[in-house]
């Protein structure tokens, strides 16, 4: 084994080694002309080039949140939940209300941090039902159907979560008052706003919460089982309903502190925002390597932080074309890796 | 006292192709029986439904007495049935560790686990060297010896074995059945499906010829193997 891997750095046919040698020669091409792009930014302006970067993370990361529920699912049951996006707009509507009207806080102080958390728990449990719901009532029975069929169930519930999110919040975008801090720090001559400190603070431990639940305890054992072999699992005594139902949950329950941070960083609910956000964060998920938990995680930084440089930097396109450059990207990275960064093409003894 | 299991009548269908028409097998506390019959008499989905994979059309199957037909299959493994499928179905991104804490996914007793993870490691001293391998990875022989292991580690008091020596070599299908024997030695109930009826019958107290869905034939394994339909048809004497 040692011996092979020291002989030769690919391997394969000649054909794949051949594409091993083109991924190899693209990949260098991506990062060097990324690299020369991001330093000639940094010779430009180096604290707008900071500054950026924290904004395209802080992005990122609820990106990154709504990820985490599209691979989640696909991984367990291969299904591309379309109605995910949609879920975390109704959080998203659902933590505005919520803390505007039925808690009445708008403004930070210790109230407004009370009404935050107890918020987060709600909406964290909102998001976990729902899709709890939408598994139980519109996905099971068609468990075995052919995909296709399951897709069609998934745009439809899409639609579904959407006009009720349009009766909900309105045709058009609603202002809201925000509960966390807003003030701006400086370290040097950057900028960094509160909020996405807080944001920070408050997402990235729930992302390493849910990567210990899955890898770490007997429901998440449970889960990786399930989705390699529904049958073996069965046998091996697991519930795989409730396996299922628990990873909706989990993934909801994602979306929905998603929603809340996103409702408390922009300060705007909108009906469509699922499909905005919901696209680019199923995007993420196949670019880091679709039922990949931590390449969700990647997916959705490297796409936030492509979109903060382009949009921020003195030397970019602009944020008229954000969404151009980040599919182009997304395009060129997926014909070099087709799995995903960090998915592997498994080859497996049948 | 009724039998340790007990299926009567069963009709399984897949849709509309009915591969269970009419079976009914009972098994012993402390035996080994087998089924035998070539490919498509319908098996692996008679080991299927009493597992709880398939529900049957009609037909009852009771365990220990309590009927366990119509009960969904984690429970079914919950009181004691444990199913070594066709094909192994061992988790193939997982390594062979995990896989047999998955066998064990039930069981709460740490040491007793452990326990029977030495014992099963003891049986089968190749999954020892490859404990931390992917399972995906290792050969047909290392994966089956794996299957039957890990069925092994839910502590079963009826043991489901469907075709455990199938593609291994013939050194290999010696160690299975000696497995096989030790087994049941240690106490556990074996309902065994094997293509390699000459083996299966020397090991097993009673059999069970099935042809197109139905029993055909059935009584002691020293019976069958003198029965000159069954030697022809199975035995290729």
């Amino acid at each position: 084994m040692a011996k092979a891997a020291v002989a030769t750095k690919f391997s394969g046919t000649p054909g794949q080694i051949r594409r091993q040698r083109i991924e190899r020669i693209g990949a260098t091409a991506i990062s060097l002309g990324a690299a020369f792009w991001m330093l000639i930014n940094i010779i430009e302006s180096p604290d707008q080039f900071a500054q950026s970067a924290i904004a395209g993370l802080r992005n990122g990361l609820i990106y990154a949140m709504i990820a985490l529920g599209y691979t989640l699912v696909y991984g367990i049951i291969e299904l591309i939940n379309f109605a995910h996006g949609d879920l975390f707009m109704l959080s998203a509507v659902f933590s505005s209300f919520f803390i505007t009207y039925w808690i009445g806080a708008d403004e930070s102080n210790g109230f407004g941090w009370f009404a935050f958390a107890l918020c987060l728990v709600a909406v964290m449990v909102f998001g976990a039902v729902v899709n709890v719901l939408i598994e139980r009532f519109a996905y099971r029975k068609l468990r075995n159907a052919p995909r296709l069929s399951t897709l069609i169930t998934a745009v439809g519930m899409s639609f579904l979560l959407n006009f009720i999110g349009l009766k909900w919040n309105g045709s058009t975008p609603r202002q809201w008052p925000t509960v966390i801090p807003s003030g701006d720090i400086y370290l040097g001559e950057i900028r960094i706003s509160m909020l996405t400190i807080w944001l920070f603070l408050i997402g990235f431990p729930l992302l390493l919460a849910l990567n210990y639940l899955v890898t770490n305890t007997k429901q998440g054992k449970a889960m990786r089982a399930t989705s390699q072999d529904k049958d073996a699992s069965t046998l091996m005594g697991i519930n795989v309903n409730k396996t299922i139902a628990f990873t909706f949950a989990i993934g909801g329950a994602m979306a929905g502190a998603a929603g809340l941070l996103y409702q408390q960083s922009i300060g705007t609910t909108n009906y469509n925002l699922g499909f905005q956000l919901g696209l680019i964060a199923f995007t993420a998920a196949v670019l880091g390597g679709i039922g990949n938990l931590w390449g969700a995680v990647l997916g959705g930084l490297v796409i936030g932080l492509i979109q903060g440089l382009n949009d921020g930097l003195p030397i970019a396109f602009g944020q008229a074309w954000s969404q151009t450059v980040v599919f182009t990207i997304l395009i060129i990275i997926l014909v070099f890796k087709p799995a995903g960064l960090l998915g592997k093409v498994t080859t497996e003894k049948v | 006292m009724s039998s340790m299991l007990e299926v009567k009548n069963i009709q399984v269908a897949y849709g509309k192709i009915i591969a269970v028409k009419d079976v009914s097998v009972t098994v012993e506390k402390g035996e080994i029986v087998t089924l035998i019959g070539s490919n498509g008499a319908g098996k692996s989905t008679t080991l299927r439904t009493i597992s709880g994979l398939i529900k049957p059309k009609s037909g009852e199957i009771s365990f220990n007495g309590q009927r366990i037909d119509g009960m969904p299959g984690h429970d079914i493994v919950a009181m004691g049935i444990c199913h070594s499928p066709e094909g192994r179905r061992i988790f193939p991104r997982m390594t062979v560790k995990e896989n047999l804490e998955l066998g064990a996914f039930l069981r709460n007793d740490k040491a007793a686990v452990n326990a029977d993870m030495e014992r099963v490691l003891d049986l089968f001293p190749r999954l020892k060297e490859r404990i931390d391998q992917r399972a995906g990875t290792m050969s047909g022989g290392e994966q089956q010896m794996l299957a039957v292991s890990r069925a092994l580690m839910g502590d079963p008091k009826l043991l489901l074995l469907d075709e455990p020596s199938m593609g291994l070599a013939p050194v290999l299908v010696e160690l299975i059945f000696e497995t096989i024997v030790k087994i049941r030695q240690q106490g556990v109930t074996i309902l065994l499906i094997e293509q390699n009826a000459t083996a299966a019958l020397e090991v097993a107290d009673r059999a069970y010829v099935l042809e197109s869905g139905k029993v055909k034939i059935s009584g002691s394994a020293k019976e069958l193997s003198a029965d000159d339909k069954v030697t022809k048809a199975y035995l290729g004497h």
